[in-house]
């Protein structure tokens, strides 16, 4: 087989939050992810992916992958596309239904490890949209980990039926679809 | 500090992903291994021989022209033709392809595609090939400042033996989708089409499939529904003419070519009504071997001046193989065609035929005088019908990182 490489969206580019960092930060570098450096230098995510909307929610799915040996913790993700984002879990509720809701304190993905983002389990939430994303858009987000570090990356927007997670917790949100219309409703 | 620290699941072996699916394919190689080590002892296969399967064969999506047309052709393919949606501008068209190229160079690879349903389904590659085509509305909307459309990129002349059919011809978006295995070319087919959705609506599709891999020896030449050898004069890949006869080289074109697809309905009924000599006498060949009626080879070159004790020629004037032939060797196409067996209607019990598909850099220089010829007097004319026209641009190939299509788009 041969080597390749899908949407150059899918490439990772790892920044380091120096503009937000103290000079102590800098002295770290050039630290290897091995050796306790930036959370972000030791992470990347494959195949991200977020799911099309005309409007209010949508969610982004991909695998992160922590390449390091520390554990390192996503605690907060922003997008130029939405104006609340947040870190969701899917969760068996009382009723033993499958509900989505916020993770507390964040996704920790252990040494070594890999967290999936899929529909139906862990997500990145789009809570308002602050345009359509249709299908093929590139969305950028923004990981932040729990050292402050950052790691930006793209994904696709691509039309999806699936992922119409129950949102737990109240019941102005109950059965909200993340997405928006149906994909197949065609014609944007 | 930018740098890209993904992996290349293609490179060192199974993805991550064929891991977390069990690696279904991941076992292959050592499966073909163990296989062959069977196979060399008859009737004396171990308990525990994994067996050998052919799923695991990949063809690289990237390259400089698109993958399915030099590739041999598999077993089954599907071409689907989609209408663009009204809306859907030169922007929409760049997302469009940018999607569906990243599908099929993932599909292509015995990897699941984003947002997958199916994931499993995408990890049995069987030589998956998608190959992508642009009609004369899509080039339209795609070009900007000098770029110009290639003159052949139009609906064919009319023909006189044509009974063409809107549901099976033309089309502004072409996917080839081709593998050696049906459940392949069914999942890679949901894929794509998902991801046109925003942009295109399905206009028509047609199956074909041409005998199993493994059946015969690779390279044997096709035999039609009418149990023809069909296609021995072909241009071959990897040779001369194939490079200066099927690629377009100059504009946006360049590594690309054209598809022309030709749904030819055979009469498979009236076909039963001619004996064997006659069947060989309308195409100029023998029917075991395909052979000209001159020679005993396939491919053997006829000699079209040898005659009969009485003085015809052995090798008639309205013959396929004689009116096919053009003195000019320009005006040579390469053909990669699949058969249909659809479902028969009004009381027949056949409902069956060819798609004829052929590549060439000039549709106009290279296919229409041969199917002028083929128009105006061929006698297996008599038993086939035309109900299916369109051509397309084949844009070239892509690489990592690219998209099919990034030459008119970009």
């Amino acid at each position: 087989m041969h080597a390749r490489t899908f949407l150059p969206a899918l490439a990772v580019v790892s920044v380091l939050a120096l503009a937000a960092c103290s000079g102590a930060a800098e002295a770290d570098t050039p630290a290897s992810p091995s050796s306790g450096g930036p959370a972000a230098e030791s992470v990347t995510v494959e195949d991200a992916w977020v799911k099309s909307a005309e409007c209010g929610m949508s969610a982004a799915f991909g695998q992160i992958e922590n390449t390091g040996d520390a554990d390192v913790t996503v605690v907060s993700v922003a997008s130029p596309a939405s104006t609340m984002l947040e870190l969701h879990e899917t969760v068996e509720n009382e009723s033993g239904e499958m509900v989505m809701r916020e993770k507390d304190g964040g996704f920790t993905i252990p040494a070594g490890g890999v967290l999936a983002l899929e529909p139906g389990a862990n997500h990145i939430m789009l809570m308002g949209l602050t345009a359509p994303a249709v299908a093929g858009d590139e969305v950028t987000f923004t990981l932040t980990f729990s050292d402050d570090s950052t790691l930006e990356l793209t994904a696709p927007a691509k039309d999806y039926s699936g992922a119409n997670e129950t949102y737990a917790g109240g019941e102005g949100h109950e059965g909200m679809d993340m997405g928006g219309d149906d994909a197949d409703a065609g014609g944007h | 500090m930018a740098r890209d620290r993904r992996r290349e699941p293609g490179r060192g072996g199974p993805t991550r992903r064929q891991l977390l699916l069990g690696g279904a394919v991941a076992g292959a190689g050592a499966a073909v291994a163990a296989g062959a080590d069977a196979l060399t002892r008859p009737g004396v296969a171990p308990p525990s021989a994994p067996e050998p399967l052919a799923g695991a064969g990949t063809v690289p999506f990237h390259g400089t022209h698109q993958a399915g047309i030099a590739t041999a052709p598999q077993a089954h393919a599907t071409l689907v033709a989609l209408d663009l949606h009204e809306v859907t501008d030169r922007d929409a068209l760049r997302r469009m392809m940018r999607l569906l190229s990243d599908d099929a160079a993932r599909l292509t690879q015995g990897v699941a595609a984003l947002a997958d349903s199916e994931p499993e389904l995408a990890l049995v590659p069987a030589n998956l090939t998608v190959t992508f085509g642009f009609g004369p509305e899509l080039v339209r909307r795609a070009l900007t400042g000098s770029a110009a459309a290639p003159s052949w990129l139009r609906a064919l002349p009319a023909f006189t033996v044509d009974r063409l059919e809107a549901a099976w011809s033309a089309g502004d978006l072409l996917l080839q989708i081709a593998a050696d295995d049906p459940v392949t070319v069914a999942h890679a087919q949901r894929m794509l089409l998902k991801d046109t959705r925003s942009f295109a609506t399905v206009r028509w599709t047609q199956p074909g499939f041409r005998r199993a891999r493994g059946s015969e020896a690779s390279g044997t030449t096709m035999r039609n529904l009418f149990g023809q050898v069909d296609g021995t004069v072909n241009l071959e890949p990897g040779t001369a003419d194939f490079e200066d006869l099927v690629w377009v080289r100059d504009g946006w074109l360049a590594g690309g070519t054209s598809l022309v697809l030709r749904r030819i309905r055979m009469d498979l009924d009236t076909w039963d009504r001619l004996d064997r000599g006659g069947r060989e006498q309308s195409v100029g060949r023998t029917l075991s071997n395909g052979a000209p009626l001159t020679g005993t080879h396939e491919h053997d070159e006829p000699d079209f001046e040898a005659t009969t004790a009485i003085g015809f020629p052995v090798i008639a004037e309205f013959s396929h193989l004689r009116r096919a032939r053009s003195e000019d060797t320009g005006q040579r196409i390469y053909r990669r065609a699949y058969n249909y067996d659809d479902a028969p209607t009004g009381g027949e019990v056949s409902n069956s035929g060819l798609l004829f598909i052929s590549y060439q850099a000039d549709v106009d220089a290279q296919f229409v005088p041969l199917q002028q010829r083929l128009d105006e007097l061929d006698l297996l004319n008599e038993w086939t019908t035309p109900v299916g026209s369109a051509v397309f641009a084949i844009p070239p190939g892509c690489a990592e990182g690219g998209y099919v299509g990034e030459t008119v788009l970009a």
